[in-house]
């Protein structure tokens, strides 16, 4: 039965569920069971925001500790997966994943194509991505993009704790290298999600509101950001319908296409870097397979091309906002 | 005040509905009402039906206008005699308006929650509206849960109680299904009863649930005060396989949509919530085989294994069988040929769903047949 849970709940019962059912379930990374030389399960840390709290007790060595080294513990779990375990490792900040791209992209994502088909890797590199905590430019990037672009890996950012649960299962069942990314501000919100384990197709989107004049394709967070913008338009008489993608790799092309051919105008919204982004991508998507629908030229509301801002008032300048998003709207509407 | 004057207000349908949209009125003010007639069609963000009306009177004041979204328990009409004065429905209106609180966000419905019950070893979700009589049970089909009578559960419990259950495998219940036949799933129903202290019951069954309630009434009669069987299986062998089959494996909305689209004659009312929901629902671990296991075992080479129509004769309770004459999953014809004790009716024009799609009249009839 469902009852309501957080993000970081939602996440932490899907690890516990499939560590319960998989023994060959691994969790690798820093401080997620509570730090060399703590005392041990009780005062267990559980990663740097808990999500992996009370999994030491239970598991044991099952939750390992790794130094502060991720290209070694990246290129660790990388080879376990090859040699039959599920190791989900725990990469603290999308930022870091830069010192271990050859293991996650010449090695993990090419050894199903590079031997024949006859390679698995089934890890699941968990990782918090996003600016709004005051985290400076090494701490608060939307990398996903970059992710999306490599052949061989699939890419999920879940904005729900429903969503959150379902998609980390089938991460950790999915016989492919999955990157797993966590918005930070949405550890705390909270949603209904079901008791038992369930696991939510890769490639679906979720339509999380129907309307009539434009669709406002977009992921993560900035789900959250398109809502508060379709709630304020809908007093003005502007009905949106909302994508939430889920996965960006890979994309569910037909949902978008749909939504296009339904409203005819389209806005997407993406937390990340302008060049190269999902915002790109989609658009060049619906330019070239769904042109003839369009009314109005597509708008994309992304964050600027500079580094995420230290400055409190130039950080929230940085992040697409609802208001932008209903300008955005407006526009393609010829209402600006 | 004249004593007449009553309210007619948004219908709560179904755990999770808040509000609904007032899509059209059906009657115009000053029409002669009666109960159970169809007064303004609602939508919500799950499903679209007809509101019907609880009192008879005269349809003296429309409040709510069309395309107006309001909260359940809000007023919507006024009916009364002719002889009350517009006065008195302005005064009455008021009243309402000023001592009408809307359901909270986060408020716990106790009126509505489900409970769980433990029937050998699994536990058993349902819900329970209304108080007293010989109870009437409410048995979904293959794939559906206790929300497929939630136009019928509130209507039937204005008389006396109601259960509605989520079968073995289906809804919040216990995903182990045993066997997953219909004897095995008539077992769990005759246990559910045994738990809740219940000597008798009316059954009501739809589609697969028909069979198991109809098997139900054969094992043990005693039990038994009437049946009502909606689009039911164990009364011939055709069923539509390609249905059962598609419905089990679709993983996506697209694969899904066209399946249960087959199960209502106005394909309109299979939204995209009501898609989401099933979603849901095949994704939970454990259902995927409980399906199969009671497709297995319910429909083996895509024919039903029980066929009931020998027993059926022997049972002497009222019976009462109601099908959609376009049904697309169990076919009409099934209706044909039975015992003439038997109460049969065919809706026009309807679908398997018909206790959804056609619930007013549905509604009537059962409560004609056991009074």
């Amino acid at each position: 039965m469902a009852r309501t849970i957080s993000y970081q709940q939602a996440i932490g019962e899907a690890l516990d569920q499939e560590m319960a059912r998989d023994e060959t379930v691994v969790i690798m990374g820093e401080d997620v069971a509570g730090g060399a030389g703590s005392p041990g399960e009780d005062d267990a840390w559980g990663g740097v925001l808990g999500v992996t709290k009370g999994l030491y007790g239970k598991y044991g060595d099952r939750v390992m500790d790794t130094p502060i080294t991720e290209s070694a513990f990246i290129g660790a779990a990388v080879g376990a997966a090859t040699a039959g375990l599920r190791p989900v490792a725990e990469l603290m900040f999308i930022d870091f994943m830069g010192v271990c791209f050859d293991q996650i992209f010449n090695q993990a994502a090419k050894f199903r194509y590079m031997f024949g088909g006859k390679a698995e890797t089934p890890v699941v590199i968990r990782t918090m991505y996003g600016a709004g905590f005051r985290a400076a430019a090494q701490h608060s990037q939307c990398l996903y993009p970059v992710f999306t672009h490599i052949p061989g890996l699939k890419v999920v950012t879940p904005a729900t704790p429903y969503d959150a649960k379902g998609l980390l299962i089938q991460s950790i069942r999915d016989n492919d290298p999955v990157i797993f990314c966590e918005h930070k501000a949405l550890y705390t919100i909270e949603g209904d999600v079901p008791e038992e384990a369930y696991a939510i197709p890769f490639g679906e989107a979720n339509v999380t509101r129907e309307g009539d004049d434009v669709s406002i394709v977009t992921l993560g967070r900035m789900v959250h950001v398109a809502e508060e913008a379709a709630t304020a338009l809908e007093k003005d008489g502007i009905s949106c319908e909302i994508v939430d993608l889920r996965t960006t790799s890979p994309m569910d092309e037909d949902t978008i296409i749909e939504t296009v051919e339904n409203t005819g105008r389209l806005v997407v919204l993406d937390e990340s870097n302008p060049r190269c982004s999902i915002a790109t991508d989609v658009a060049a998507l619906v330019s070239q397979e769904a042109f003839s629908a369009l009314k109005a030229p597509i708008r994309m509301v992304t964050a600027p091309h500079v580094p995420v801002p230290f400055a409190d008032n130039l950080e929230d300048l940085y992040i697409p906002d609802s208001g932008q998003v209903q300008q955005a709207v407006r526009t393609v509407m010829g209402k600006d | 005040m004249s004593e007449s004057i009553r309210a007619l207000c948004m219908p709560k349908w179904g755990l999770s509905m808040k509000e609904g949209t007032v899509a059209a009125w059906l009657m115009d003010e000053g029409d002669e009402v009666s109960p159970g007639d169809e007064v303004m069609d609602v939508e919500t963000e799950k499903i679209s039906s007809a509101v019907e009306s609880p009192d008879g009177g005269v349809l003296r004041r429309r409040v709510a206008e069309e395309g107006e979204t309001l909260p359940v328990g809000a007023i919507l009409g006024v009916l009364a005699d002719e002889d009350a004065s517009d006065a008195d429905i302005d005064a009455f209106v008021e009243e309402f308006q000023a001592n009408y609180v809307p359901p909270a966000d986060d408020e716990e419905d106790t009126g509505t929650a489900t409970e769980v019950v433990e029937v050998s070893g699994r536990s058993i979700r349902y819900l329970k509206r209304g108080q007293d009589g010989v109870p009437v049970i409410l048995v979904h089909g293959f794939g559906g849960d206790l929300n497929n009578w939630l136009f019928n559960h509130e209507a039937l419990a204005a008389k006396r109680a109601v259960y509605a259950l989520d079968l073995p495998g289906h809804g919040s219940s216990d995903k182990d299904v045993g066997e997953g036949s219909v004897a095995a799933l008539a077992g769990v129903l005759a246990g559910f009863l045994d738990a809740l202290g219940i000597d008798k019951a009316h059954f009501v069954g739809h589609s697969l649930g028909g069979a198991i309630v109809l098997k139900t009434a054969i094992d043990h009669p005693g039990k038994t005060a009437s049946l009502t069987l909606i689009g039911s299986a164990g009364l011939g062998p055709d069923i539509n396989d390609s249905y059962l089959s598609g419905f089990i494996s679709a993983e996506r909305r697209k694969d899904l949509k066209p399946h249960v689209e087959q199960l209502f004659s106005d394909p309109a009312l299979v939204t995209r919530q009501l898609i989401n929901d099933l979603l849901a629902f095949k994704r939970i671990d454990g259902v995927q085989a409980a399906l199969e296991t009671i497709k297995a075992a319910f429909a083996p080479d895509g024919c039903q294994a029980l066929i009931m129509r020998d027993e059926i004769e022997k049972l002497d309770i009222p019976i009462l069988v109601v099908w959609g004459s376009g049904d697309q999953i169990i076919p009409v014809s099934h209706s044909e040929g039975l015992p003439s004790s038997l109460r049969v009716e065919v809706m026009g024009g309807q679908g398997h769903m018909v206790q959804m799609e056609a619930a007013s009249e549905i509604n009537k009839l059962i409560d004609d047949l056991i009074g």
